[in-house]
């Protein structure tokens, strides 16, 4: 059984069609990697997941229950965990109380303030420090310890290397490659095509709302993604 | 001896209006609502306390036990029935619909209580008009002494309960972003409803308070919320230590200005408010234009 089922799912932003009938399933355990532009509903497709976004049409199906009307704090309850696009940090609360506020509601698990400061030492120093006053690096793991506090089963990450140094998007990757090797189950949006196809165990390329690409990543090339990306397949078969 | 002394009422008398501002400050706080029927859910909070003691004839402290949980409940179904839609449609409803609701207040009082002028102080005693004489020639009354005390525990305890409970955090969560909130796990819907009733119920605290150390009439409440608003504004709106200092000018400034001329109670409060708002003003201001050192930096 999937642990993750999206079936025909639509959403919308007023007049935008953000996500057309996009049908996706998601193992336990799996990496899935979602590519695609600006503005190819990537970012629309897993707030709807999480809860953020009402969808217009479709099902999401989580642990073999409909979860398409449950609110956004109830996903989290059953333990899908959102990281949004830009961080989204409490910025007037510390580091250490953004990690309190996520843990108070989440589920029992391995993950706690002590348990994710050893996934990202550089937050030690950091504990008492207003959230809003960190560097771009730190606000990020500040994020993604924040939604691994409430131990999710499906973590999902909105484009966590966005304006971020290089030397910060490495240590971030390196704490997504522990826990990718630990067996958490993860959906990620990343511009970054190499760092996709490395991190990744599946590819979904996003275009116009429509997932047109989907396979291991083993099995997909970059040049499939390229084309996926620019829309050139579709030109091709029209 | 005189000014001493007044500074001194002022002080407490600041304190009920740190009292008074408390919920307002909080409300806005959490929920960028601007509750105009502030003021008037003290008045109605007075009113339910008279009703309670005039007719079982128990003491007001003892009423307050029954009337603080019927206005935070008063508070909860505000927000779930009527501020949380009108907060869909945008800033300006809840500001209209809170308008509406202070209205209706005060009619339906004027309704069953008519427009009699009324006071809680015969039904404390005493306490109504006792004083500790702080040295020979300088008293303090001992009301006044415990709203102060109050509004300092109040504003105190709910500081401590915002940055160190779960719940209060809860609360900062949700007022600096309820979107993330609610993707951290915070039904954000419930944390609103109970930040309403808590603000309410405060609110209906110090208008039991206004009711024992003066008079009220079902139409009191919009001018306890124009002093309560004034103290926020003056502390800072949305901090709750800013609160507390804000009423403390506005009550200082108003018993001086007493002090100077008979009738310059209200004048003097208003216009250290605008003063205040004035010089936040051109603060922000200077501040907008690259701070004080940029700005005389551009003068020949």
């Amino acid at each position: 059984m999937s642990l993750l089922e999206v079936e025909q799912l639509d959403a919308r932003h007023g007049l935008l069609h953000a996500v057309r009938s996009v049908t996706l399933k998601i193992a336990a355990g799996e990496t899935v990697a979602l590519i695609g532009a600006n503005g190819a509903g990537k970012t629309t497709l897993l707030r709807t997941i999480a809860g953020a976004h009402r969808p217009a049409a479709g099902r999401i199906v989580f642990e073999g229950d409909d979860v398409s009307a449950v609110p956004a704090y109830g996903r989290l309850r059953r333990g899908i965990a959102l990281v949004p696009e830009g961080r989204r940090l409490f910025a007037g609360m510390t580091v250490k109380e953004n990690l309190q506020v996520a843990g108070t509601y989440g589920r029992p698990g391995p993950w706690n303030i002590d348990s994710v400061i050893e996934a990202f030492p550089l937050l030690r120093e950091r504990l008492n420090r207003r959230a809003g006053n960190l560097s771009g690096g730190e606000q990020q793991a500040t994020a993604i310890g924040r939604a691994l506090m409430t131990n999710p089963k499906l973590l999902l990450l909105d484009e966590v290397s966005l304006g971020l140094a290089p030397i910060a998007v490495e240590a971030v990757y390196r704490s997504l490659e522990k826990l990718i090797a630990s067996g958490a189950t993860i959906v990620l949006v990343e511009q970054d095509i190499n760092r996709a196809l490395g991190v990744a165990s599946r590819i979904a390329c996003m275009l116009e709302g429509r997932i047109v690409l989907e396979g291991r990543a083993a099995d997909i090339s970059r040049e499939q993604v390229t084309q996926a990306y620019f829309g050139l397949q579709k030109a091709r078969q029209a | 001896m005189i000014w001493v002394t007044q500074i001194l009422n002022g002080v407490l008398l600041g304190g009920y209006y740190a009292l008074l501002a408390c919920g307002l400050s909080f409300m806005f706080g959490v929920m960028r609502i601007i509750n105009l029927a502030h003021g008037d859910l003290a008045i109605l909070s007075a009113c339910l306390v008279f009703l309670i003691a005039d007719t079982t004839g128990i003491s007001p402290f003892v009423a307050l036990i029954v009337a603080l949980p019927v206005m935070a409940a008063i508070g909860w179904a505000l927000q779930r029935w009527m501020l949380e839609r009108s907060l869909r449609s945008g800033v300006l409803v809840p500001l209209l619909t809170t308008f509406g609701l202070a209205i209706v207040i005060e009619n339906g009082l004027f309704e069953y209580f008519g427009a009699d002028t009324r006071s809680l102080a015969p039904y404390i005693g005493d306490f109504a008009y006792d004083s500790w004489a702080i040295t020979s020639n300088i008293y303090i009354g001992s009301l006044a002494a415990l709203i102060f005390a109050l509004a300092v525990v109040l504003l105190g305890g709910l500081k401590l309960f915002l940055s160190y409970t779960s719940l209060g955090r809860s609360i900062r969560a949700t007022a600096e972003d309820p979107d993330t909130a609610a993707l951290v796990g915070i039904n954000t819907r419930a944390i609103y409803g109970i930040a309403a009733a808590i603000a309410v119920a405060t609110a209906g605290l110090a208008g039991v308070f206004l009711a024992m150390r003066a008079v009220f009439t079902p139409y009191s409440g919009p001018e306890q919320l124009i002093f309560a608003f004034e103290a926020v504004v003056i502390g800072g709106i949305g901090s709750l230590s800013g609160t507390l200092i804000g009423g403390i000018v506005l009550g200082v400034a108003q018993t001086l200005g007493a002090q100077i001329n008979p009738q310059g109670f209200l004048i003097t409060g208003h216009v250290v408010f605008l003063a205040v708002l004035a010089g936040r003003l051109v603060i922000a201001g200077v501040r907008a234009r690259g701070g004080l050192g940029a700005l005389l930096a551009r003068r020949p």
